[in-house]
């Protein structure tokens, strides 16, 4: 029997000893797979569990964190919600992150590793450092200015600083309140239902998230194409094409509702906004040069961030001349972010060297004490030569002093703007976009302090040659003088 | 520590084997400790403040293991030092995890009735030390024994099914699950009948291959009684208790009759039992397929199981936990408190802290074993290791269940579930062994105080009695 007892309580150690190997599968080399499971409610109860950190403008936080007394415990709150929108996105416990709120979730939520003080007490506590701020590059005047003027109506404006890359204003309108989608529930649910079903898209963020033909906005680019290229030497020589020009290969002849373009000079096609000039030009630069200059601006990137992620907007890189001609003047299957279009007027501004545009200035831990990070200006391309951007320059000042930008000028300061119009819908049928992308210096500054594109979608047009100049113009007149204010 | 221990249990001839009972009071006093300190740092995780019931809390603890100790200092000298603290540490820390889950389900306090039970458990404990002088006594209450247990195991059928199983009885708002108690009957029976018949069944009966089945009439008592108990247990869907009737019957049977072939016969009978049951009772097939497939019901649309919430438990605790009070498997839900109540330890104590219970229940299980190592009579040796195995088997079933090694059968962890039926019953075990103890540490051959049993001399002296009629007299008696 003694045998028996001994072999019965071996077969009891071995099961116990079973418990312990199962144990420790489940507890250690299970651990990360149960940890990461999509189900495990413990991620985001952590996520949650403390206030998550702030997005803060020109230093004034614009977000905040309410204890709900959830289980997902702290939910988002906004300052200003329609007026940041664009810029912060929203951070919700049932639809999750977007924008800034997104690209910079680690360090809001507390999980950025640089958070951490001293490296491993949170590791051995388990504890959670306190998220950290973001502070972003916004100019709240710019930003108010730019979300007064599109007044509710459906398009977006975006601002750069050209000597640094900083975004100074991003603005989509029609806008939304991000802070109706945080936290969980029925009242969240319906939200977010409303917000998809609205045909005005508010949740679309237009000026990074949504292209559109540039129309003859795109015409700065294919100038600086002529100028580099070598196919115009002088801006106002007779560029010798014809009234109405005939699309090569095809019997379509491309009008102008300017006047004076037969054989006008670039300065005047610019001036003026030429559209035969600009599409011959386009042909005779050619499809390979047309598509590395506009690459130099940042069209076809598909990898541009800042940091939130930017719709790459396009230019065909396989065309017919015909088909080239019509994507010169910013039609055909050309289409632009209207942070692209600030981009561009950015390039023009400052020399032909285009800033990577950022967003985020610099993130610390809670409180502003320690940074995290910093972002530092770093140069993206060169889209032009100085000489060609110094020419290009004078151009748009003509447009805005003597053109169809008159309407931005801005007294004790220097502007160069060019207006366009672009059609759209199915054979054209749609309310054309308007377009305004300018440049403003404050006479006495050693460089421009802003560039602007602005863009409306439902624009009244008496006329599609003024639109651009029309209902565009103005808001970017008090984008840039709230900039030259500061 | 250890080193005394070790020599404690060092085989009787010592002249006047150290009693160890200052020892347990020490440990006791240690057990106690833990329990008030891990109460109030759960109470800091929680509400961040001391809990103010604190010292009340420690002071009935501390009474509580007082009584039970001067119970065994009073009446059984010579027991165990180990079982005792043991004991009130596992039952101390389950009050622990269940108030610490009480604090995350406002609304739904557990842990005071569970004190309240714990108390009554105790009470019981110190009856049973002070009443059962002589475990021998227990071997004539066989057959009353095993009557009581199916009255208890059959009376729930007549009652409404809870979540499903008929093993509850509820009178007053207090719900009572006299399953547990039949554990501890039966136990003394199979003890008390093996030992009066291990002869007989070791030694009789046809020989078919290298199996030598006894003689129908030894062995059909004690079948019809296991198939009863089982058939039972089906009926009623508690299926975690049938799997440690079958376990008990099983190991209490190969150390009466030394048979290697019962091993075999035991698991034929028990894998074929469980693959008809898990395949034709939907409760129990659902059980397998989760076992099978803990996150199944994850990639159904229907969220994670209970067993797969158990499962994220351990896996967040890790291998040193997050703190009592820290973690969140209040998202197992229900059950959480009872069937559950180990995923808590897991998150919040870790690895570590899981491996520490683990090995305390261990102990209590090797304790019981080396009483029975150490006793004489064949019927003691068999309760003792009836009752060890009680533990161990229940312990195995129900970790095993909630951390996916096996598939899940509702049972209670010994003194840490929430429950009020375990908690006593648990309590009468450790009374049991350590009386059983008593007498296996006690020097011997002093006659310790008349025996009760007169012939209980004659039972223990005589393995070779005929049992059959040892039982029947002490049945007369």
């Amino acid at each position: 029997m003694i045998r028996c007892i001994r072999r019965a309580a071996a077969l009891c150690l071995l099961l116990l000893a079973a418990l312990l190997v199962n144990a420790a599968r489940v507890q250690i080399v299970d651990a990360g797979s149960l940890d990461g499971n999509p189900a495990n409610r413990r991620t985001a109860i952590a996520r949650y569990g403390e206030p998550r950190g702030d997005i803060l403008v020109a230093g004034r936080t614009v977000t905040g964190s309410r204890d709900s007394g959830q289980q997902l415990r702290y939910e988002r709150t906004y300052a200003q919600g329609p007026l940041y929108a664009p810029v912060t996105g929203f951070s919700s416990q049932t639809y999750g992150t977007t924008l800034v709120e997104d690209a910079e979730d680690p360090v809001l939520s507390g999980r950025d590793p640089l958070l951490r003080a001293f490296p491993f007490w949170h590791e051995l506590s388990r504890g959670r450092p306190a998220g950290g701020d973001v502070s972003t590059t916004i100019e709240p005047a710019m930003q108010r200015a730019a979300y007064k003027g599109l007044g509710g109506r459906r398009g977006a404006v975006a601002a750069l600083e050209p000597s640094t890359g900083r975004v100074l204003a991003l603005v989509s309108s029609p806008s939304y309140d991000p802070g109706v989608l945080s936290g969980t529930g029925r009242e969240v649910k319906s939200a977010w239902a409303r917000l998809n079903a609205s045909p005005t898209q508010p949740m679309l963020n237009r000026a990074i998230r949504q292209t559109y033909p540039p129309g003859s906005a795109f015409k700065i680019v294919t100038a600086a194409a002529a100028l580099d290229s070598g196919v115009v030497t002088d801006v106002d020589a007779p560029a010798g094409t014809p009234d109405p020009y005939v699309l090569p290969g095809t019997r379509t002849s491309l009008p102008d509702t300017a006047k004076g373009c037969g054989n006008a000079s670039l300065a005047y096609a610019v001036q003026w906004s030429c559209n035969t000039v600009m599409a011959d030009l386009g042909v005779r630069i050619g499809l390979r040069r047309m598509v590395d200059a506009v690459s130099r601006f940042g069209f076809n990137d598909h990898g541009l961030r800042i940091p939130s992620w930017v719709a790459p907007s396009n230019f065909d890189t396989r065309m017919s001349p015909d088909q080239l001609a019509l994507s010169a003047i910013g039609q055909f299957d050309t289409a632009a972010t209207p942070l692209q279009m600030a981009m561009v007027s950015a390039a023009v501004a400052g020399g032909g060297e285009l800033k990577q545009p950022y967003l985020v200035e610099r993130t610390t831990a809670r409180g502003g004490a320690r940074t995290v990070a910093q972002t530092y200006v770093r140069p993206y391309r060169q889209a032009m030569s100085p000489s060609t951007a110094q020419q290009l320059q004078r151009l748009m000042v003509r447009a805005v002093e003597d053109g169809t930008g008159a309407k931005a000028a801005i007294k004790g300061a220097t502007v160069g703007g060019k207006t366009g119009t672009a059609q759209h819908g199915l054979d054209n049928s749609g309310t054309p976009y308007a377009w305004f992308i300018s440049w403003a210096q404050a006479d006495g500054a050693a460089q421009p302090a802003v560039a602007v594109a602005v863009v409306v979608e439902d624009a009244e047009a008496e006329d599609s040659r003024v639109s651009g100049g029309g209902s565009a113009a103005p808001i970017a007149r008090s984008v840039m003088a709230a900039a030259l204010r500061k | 520590m250890t080193a005394t221990t070790r020599t404690a249990d060092a085989p009787p001839p010592a002249p006047r084997t150290a009693r160890r009972r200052g020892v347990e009071l020490c440990l006791l006093a240690g057990a106690v400790l833990i329990s008030v300190l891990g109460y109030t740092v759960a109470g800091l995780a929680g509400e961040h403040t001391v809990p103010s019931d604190m010292p009340r809390y420690g002071a009935g603890l501390g009474a509580l293991a007082l009584l039970a100790h001067l119970a065994v200092r009073l009446r059984a000298p010579c027991a165990d030092p180990l079982l005792l603290p043991i004991a009130v540490l596992l039952n101390g820390l389950g009050l622990v995890l269940i108030h610490r889950l009480d604090l995350a389900t406002p609304g739904e306090a557990a842990a005071p009735a569970q004190l309240v039970w714990s108390t009554l458990g105790v009470g019981l404990f110190t009856v049973v030390v002070l009443l059962i002088r002589d475990h021998r006594v227990l071997q004539r209450y066989a057959y009353l024994s095993v009557a009581a247990a199916l009255v208890l195991m059959t009376v729930p059928i007549f009652f409404p099914a809870v979540n499903g199983a008929r093993i509850w009885i509820r009178a007053a708002g207090l719900s009572f699950q006299p399953g547990e108690f039949a554990k501890i009957l039966l136990a003394v029976f199979f003890a008390a009948y093996l030992a009066a018949n291990h002869h007989t069944l070791a030694v009789t009966g046809r020989r078919i291959w290298r199996l030598q089945l006894p003689t129908g009439r030894v062995l059909g008592p004690v079948v019809a009684i296991w198939l009863i108990s089982v058939g039972v247990l089906v009926l009623e869907r508690d299926l975690g208790t049938s799997l440690l009737f079958f376990g008990l019957f099983v190991i209490m049977l190969y150390v009466a009759t030394g048979r290697t072939g019962w091993i075999a016969v035991g698991l034929t009978l028990a894998a074929a039992g469980a693959f008809a049951v898990g395949a034709l009772e939907p409760h129990v097939h659902g059980r397998v397929t989760d076992w099978l497939d803990p996150f199944g019901s994850i990639a159904a649309g229907q969220g994670p199981n209970q067993v797969a919430q158990a499962l994220f438990a351990f896996g967040a605790g890790g291998l040193l936990g997050t703190g009592l009070g820290l973690g969140h498997s209040a998202l197992i839900g229900f059950a959480a408190k009872s069937d559950f109540v180990l995923a808590t330890a897991g998150e919040e104590l870790g690895l570590a802290g899981l491996t520490a219970i683990l090995v305390l229940y261990a102990l209590l299980v090797a304790r019981g074993y080396r009483s029975a190592l150490c006793l004489r009579d064949p019927f003691g040796r068999l309760l003792a290791v009836g009752l060890a195995s009680i533990i161990a088997l229940q312990v195995f079933v129900i970790t095993g269940g909630v951390t996916g090694l096996i598939p899940l059968t509702g049972m209670a962890m010994p003194f840490l579930a929430q429950g009020g039926s375990s908690v006593v019953t648990n309590w009468i075990i450790v009374a049991l062994l350590i009386r059983v103890s008593d007498s296996a540490r006690r020097p011997h051959p002093e006659p310790t105080g008349p025996l009760v049993l007169a012939a209980g001399d004659g039972l223990a002296a005589g393995e070779g009695l005929a049992a059959g009629k040892g039982l029947a007299a002490g049945e007369g008696r």
